[in-house]
């Protein structure tokens, strides 16, 4: 198991070079300047602009430069766009928003996704199997930004239970909105996850046998049919983790949260680099240590499992 | 000149005793709201709130909150007495000298000295800062050696403002410029305390180090989310200021933002695109629609590398007739926005617009003369003209680009495609011309014509279109000393209104959403420079 | 004693019509796909959407991009879906007809979805059996470098990549497909492995065929159940990742349009009162993730025997 990990661990650094070295491409590459608004800075002006940034230098050095920083001081520099805050300021505040309501809106789907899973799985083939599977794909096929502003007429415009965004350090009630709002995009696919892993295993022989056996349906799936069932949901969760991230862009465009999602839309938009950068190496680092996280679990859990 | 000296004085002298009649002022029998909050919109982030940094509409709107310049705007835009209870200008029209009040001080105390501004101002310009807005101080306001600085040939102490005394602020311009007075009530003019920025650098925005001389301070700043100002009790007026807390929220979405403020999150709102008319009919109280110093249009390439047929002036004023502007402005847009046919506002102080042909024509008259113009140009259905129209990614501009690419279709047989581009890619292409139409937006710096004619003049950097006619730079250079201006501004729009390098399209009006209960906005600002201390709530 | 010859006759008769319809496993496949009643709607839905999309147009009075002036600023109030004025799902906020931009939307739509699908699959397929069939080493690199390739938020890379090079449909089919290529190669080189060990393979290798030709002509066709499963499976994905990059404002160019677009379009518009300028886009879009979903169910439970 050691030896796996740090196999995997091995792996995971060159991986996240590459993906530094592709995002610095990529973005040297597009045309504009973090620099331009509608009244563009006289020239005088762009060149200090790019020396304070260090822009002015030969890539290779500016390379080299981000990246001792970010290796030896996890400095991800100054925001180009936000002249008072750096790229920490901004992952430091806008990351536990978006990891906070992404979690939630996880732990809901997770739970409705199996909960009809489960059911339809019970209830194979039957219309009640077609129903739930065809709620759970009709809900995730609806698009974030057609949902969020029908639940703000709904629960803020008429009810007027709900605030109608912000975030105000994550009060619950305005986590509501953006976790039913995000939840619904996973929702389809663990339940049908869990419905087909579920035929699976009630179809397998201790099943059976503890069917032959007399226990009660209840019993069976609660005790034993349930955790073989869910590990494929377990490897899920990388994917699901890189959907949140993607998907927060809407939510927090339209709850104005604050989270990660936007501001990494934003600055591919501005140019504004380093934040770009920041929040894509993040990303990527993250998704190699769920994906690690989940691997291992995986094995943990399921003894026939061996690296 | 002696008259102009003592009409000078005695204007300086009228300022300084209207200096009580302004601030929040409630008509007898209103009464106070008791939660004296005002929430207002913003659809983005800002990058920055420094004043030597600010610029952005919305940044420039919270600084206008956090600090204070040496004069201010009333409702109308005229120049009331701020950090300065007045100023004399010398007969030379090139000296001006402010006198600053003795009771402004710092939201730490501090009082607030003549010293405050030269920092600032030596700061803005200064190239080491690298602000946005740097060439505001070294070319609009004509400063004595403000050029040098910026380009960086010159120390930034050489700039010609100096403080007399703590009190006294004495600016020295190298060429008379009219306008002057009205530069100073710009953010990038607001002072700045010198103390905390060198204490704290890029750092000193932020609510637990900033220091400001404002009616507020700054207590919480999340970016992209919210911002919360209060009152600050230091604030030389503050007996006038009714508004206790000014909360500033980031919403992307406009009709987001329109619901919240449906539900009574919000006191202004902005109102989404296309649904004035409706909104107005559900709503009258409440909308409003204000004129405003912009102006909207289209560039022609006429660089010598652009389109073959931009280069023929026939053409060039064929599109420029060939579209029926009230189908945006009454059709789309239907907020009073009013078509343009040249590009100076008519709301712009002291400026007369020309009388174009064009505008006083039917729209079948424009349509008709467009097609003979393009005949004679020799193009038509067997000579079809393609081009294409380049717009940023947004909402608004596409509806307007669908409409004028689908008139000029109708109306001309132009084969036109559209095409957008998000903000950065799009202002590069742009500005290197790379480009046959594009679209742009105006907003004039201060409130007099010069600030849209520039950008006639040959070597701006903003003339996108790459007009050049000597005509114009001449006139121009000459309008810049000339007792008045306003005929020379006039003549040169007859002469780019015949030239065509831009088709004006319409020019903006404000158009907003406020609770019946807030008053005091300045509806007549066509800056739309509005002051949290000049609102209030009633009940 | 000597059997009956008409017997013997219609017995042999019997016994050859029985050989003769011998049962294929694409035919077993096929009757468990047409039992599967969500299957069979999904598929008849797809057809009717793909009938709209290829001949809707002929059916339509207004092009997608011609402006109705007469509605123009009063779409709310008199733009609502009609047969008399020609607009039979009504029109956008600009006045142009909704019934023919739904028309193309979905073409473009579901083009986005099969094309994206298809590069998907071919890079996928080959790159996954070419790595499970020589194995070793060049299978090691070749799936380590998936690994890396995985960890790369993709939709960021995306829309870079939009920035970077423009916006044009042959960009989008290429970039919404090279986001999922990842998956297949993974698949298929697990079907790989397993295929590689049949019997026919190895007699295919000391027969002496040319190890690209045995992946072609031997692997590939009996990866083609699981492929087809994964490909109709992808293309709902594919549909909303294109929507999302609509929101974005990097998809398809004006006066082309997409679902996604035209959804996005109506959601601003839903809360004034024209209904149906989200109603009739959204409908469609749902319909046509229904029907390929299930369709792609279907596939999967008629074509997986493990399922039984």
């Amino acid at each position: 198991m050691f030896t796996y990990i740090a196999r995997r661990l091995t792996v995971a650094v060159p991986t996240i070079l590459i993906l530094i070295t592709i995002s610095f491409v990529l973005m040297w590459s597009a045309p504009g300047s973090p620099f331009m608004g509608e009244k563009l800075p006289p020239p005088e002006v762009m060149a200090n602009l790019e020396a304070k940034y260090g822009l002015d230098q030969p890539y290779w050095k500016q390379y080299v430069d981000y990246l001792t920083n970010v290796i030896f001081h996890f400095d991800f520099g100054p925001s180009f766009k936000f002249k008072d805050r750096t790229v920490n300021d901004i992952i430091a505040q806008g990351f536990p928003v978006t990891l906070t309501y992404g979690f939630w809106s996880f732990i809901v789907a997770v739970i409705f996704g199996v909960g009809l899973g489960v059911t339809a799985a019970i209830r194979h083939n039957t219309w009640l199997d077609y129903l739930a599977v065809g709620f759970a794909i009709g809900s995730q096929s609806i698009p974030n930004y057609v949902m969020a502003p029908i639940l703000v007429l709904v629960f803020t415009l008429w009810l007027g239970w709900l605030p109608g965004g912000g975030w105000e350090g994550g009060t619950w009630d305005h986590i509501i909105m953006p976790v039913i709002a995000l939840s619904t995009s996973y929702f389809a696919s663990i339940a049908r996850i869990t419905r087909s892993s579920m035929l699976e295993v009630l179809n397998s022989g201790f099943i059976r046998t503890a069917k032959a056996k007399g226990l009660p349906m209840s019993r069976v799936i609660v005790k034993h049919a349930l955790k073989p069932a869910l590990l494929p949901v377990l490897s899920y969760l990388g994917p699901a983790f890189v959907g949140m991230v993607t998907g927060s862009v809407i939510i927090d465009q339209y709850f104005s949260t604050g989270g990660i999602g936007q501001f990494f839309v934003n600055s591919a938009f501005n140019r504004d680099y380093s934040t770009m950068m920041g929040i894509t190496i993040l990303v990527g680092s993250l998704t190699i240590i769920f994906n690690l996280l989940v691997d291992v679990l995986y094995a943990w859990i399921d003894p026939k499992i061996r690296y | 000149m002696k008259i102009k000296t003592t009409l000078m004085a005695s204007t300086a002298a009228l300022l300084v005793l209207s200096g009580a009649a302004f601030a929040a002022s409630p008509m007898a029998g209103e009464t106070l709201a008791a939660d004296q909050t005002f929430t207002y919109q913003d659809i983005d982030e800002s990058p920055s709130i420094d004043p030597g940094m600010v610029e952005d509409v919305s940044g420039s709107a919270v600084a206008r909150n956090l600090f204070e310049g040496l004069m201010n705007q009333d409702a109308d835009g005229n120049l009331i007495p701020g950090v300065a209870t007045g100023y004399d200008i010398s007969d030379d029209k090139m000296t001006y000298t402010f006198h600053l009040r003795d009771n402004a001080v710092w939201s730490n105390g501090d009082p607030v000295t003549a010293g405050d501004f030269v920092y600032a101002w030596r700061r803005a310009a200064d190239p080491a800062t690298a602000s946005p807005y740097a060439w505001f101080v070294t070319d609009i306001t004509g400063i004595k050696g403000a050029g040098a600085v910026g380009s960086g040939e010159a120390t930034p102490d050489t700039l010609g403002v100096e403080a007399a005394d703590d009190h006294t602020l004495v600016v020295h311009l190298e060429r008379p410029v009219p306008f002057f007075a009205q530069t100073v009530t710009h953010a990038t003019m607001f002072p700045v305390h010198q103390a905390t920025v060198e204490a704290h650098g890029a750092e000193w925005t932020r609510p637990e180090n900033i220091v400001g001389n404002g009616a507020y301070v700054l207590t919480e700043h999340v970016p992209q989310e919210r911002m919360v100002m209060e009152r600050n009790a230091n604030y030389w007026n503050d007996g006038a200021t009714i508004i206790n807390k000014v909360v500033r929220l980031i919403i992307n979405d406009e009709t987001q933002a329109f619901t919240r403020w449906q539900a009574g999150e919000l006191d202004l709102v902005g109102v989404p695109s296309g649904q004035y008319l409706a909104l107005k009919e559900q709503y009258p109280a409440e909308i409003y629609s204000n004129p405003r110093l912009c102006t909207y249009y289209y560039n022609f390439n006429v660089r010598a590398d652009g389109p073959a047929w931009a280069q023929d002036v026939r053409v060039r004023q064929a599109l420029n007739l060939g579209f029926d502007r009230s189908v945006i402005t009454e059709g789309i847009l239907q907020a009073g926005q009013i078509p343009a046919y040249t590009f100076t506002p008519p709301t712009t102080a002291g400026f007369t617009v020309p009388v174009v042909e064009a505008a006083a024509m039917t729209q079948e008259e424009r349509t008709a003369k467009a097609k003979a113009l393009l005949e004679e140009a020799g193009y038509g259905a067997d000579n079809p003209i393609s081009l294409e129209v380049l717009y940023n990614t947004s909402e608004g501009h596409k509806s307007i680009a669908i409409a004028i690419s689908q008139m000029w279709k109708e109306n001309l047989g132009i084969e036109a495609t559209i095409n957008n581009m998000e903000w950065g890619t799009f202002l590069e292409a742009r500005g290197a011309g790379q480009f046959e139409i594009s679209r742009a937006g105006w907003c004039g710096d201060y409130n007099e014509a010069s600030t849209f004619l520039d950008l006639y003049k040959s070597g701006s950097g903003y003339n996108d279109a790459g007009y050049n006619s000597a005509e114009v730079d001449a006139l121009l250079a000459e309008a810049k000393t000339a007792e008045d201006p306003q005929p020379l501004y006039t003549q040169v729009e007859t002469i780019a209104a015949a030239d065509a390098p831009i088709i004006p399209i319409y020019f903006y009006t404000s158009v907003g959403a406020r609770q019946a209960t807030l008053k005091g906005w300045p509806d007549n600002n066509v800056e739309n420079a509005w002051y949290a201390r000049d609102l209030y709530k009633v009940e | 004693m000597y059997p009956d010859k008409t017997k013997m006759e219609s017995l042999t008769e019997a016994v050859n019509i029985a050989e003769v319809k011998g049962r294929s496993l694409w035919s077993d496949a096929r009757t468990r796909f047409m039992r599967n009643k969500a299957a069979v709607a999904g598929l008849l839905i797809l057809t009717a959407i793909l009938l709209f999309a290829l001949f809707g147009s002929l059916f339509q009075a207004w092009t997608h991009e011609a402006i109705d002036w007469k509605l123009m600023g009063r779409v709310a109030q008199i733009g609502g879906p009609s047969i008399e004025s020609g607009h039979y799902f009504g029109a956008d906020e600009l006045g142009r007809d909704l019934y023919a931009r739904v028309v193309q939307g979905t073409g473009i739509s579901i083009m986005v979805g099969v094309v994206g699908s298809l590069v998907a699959v071919v890079v996928g397929t080959l790159y996954g059996a070419t790595a499970g069939f020589f194995g070793g080493r060049l299978d090691n690199i070749m799936m380590r470098t998936v690994d890396v390739l995985m960890s790369i938020p993709f939709m960021f890379v995306l829309i870079l990549m939009l920035v970077i090079w423009g916006r044009s449909i042959t960009m989008l089919f290429v970039g919404i497909g090279l986001i999922s290529w990842l998956d297949m190669a993974r698949i298929v080189r697990g079907q790989t492995l397993t295929i590689k060990n049949k019997e026919f393979v190895e007699a295919a290798i000391a027969v002496g065929v040319s190890p690209f030709t045995i992946i072609l002509r031997h692997i590939v066709p009996n990866l083609l159940g699981i492929v087809v499963v994964y490909a109709t499976l992808l293309i709902p994905g594919l549909i909303m990742a294109e929507s999302f990059i609509s929101f974005l404002g990097l998809g398809v160019q004006e006066p082309m349009t997409s679902l996604g677009a035209l959804i996005q379009a109506g959601s601003k518009q839903m809360l004034y009162g024209a209904w149906w300028q989200i109603a009739f886009p959204l409908f469609f879009f749902l319909a046509t993730l229904f029907a390929f979903t299930f369709v792609g169910d279907g596939l999967r439970d008629a074509l997986d025997p493990k399922d039984r």
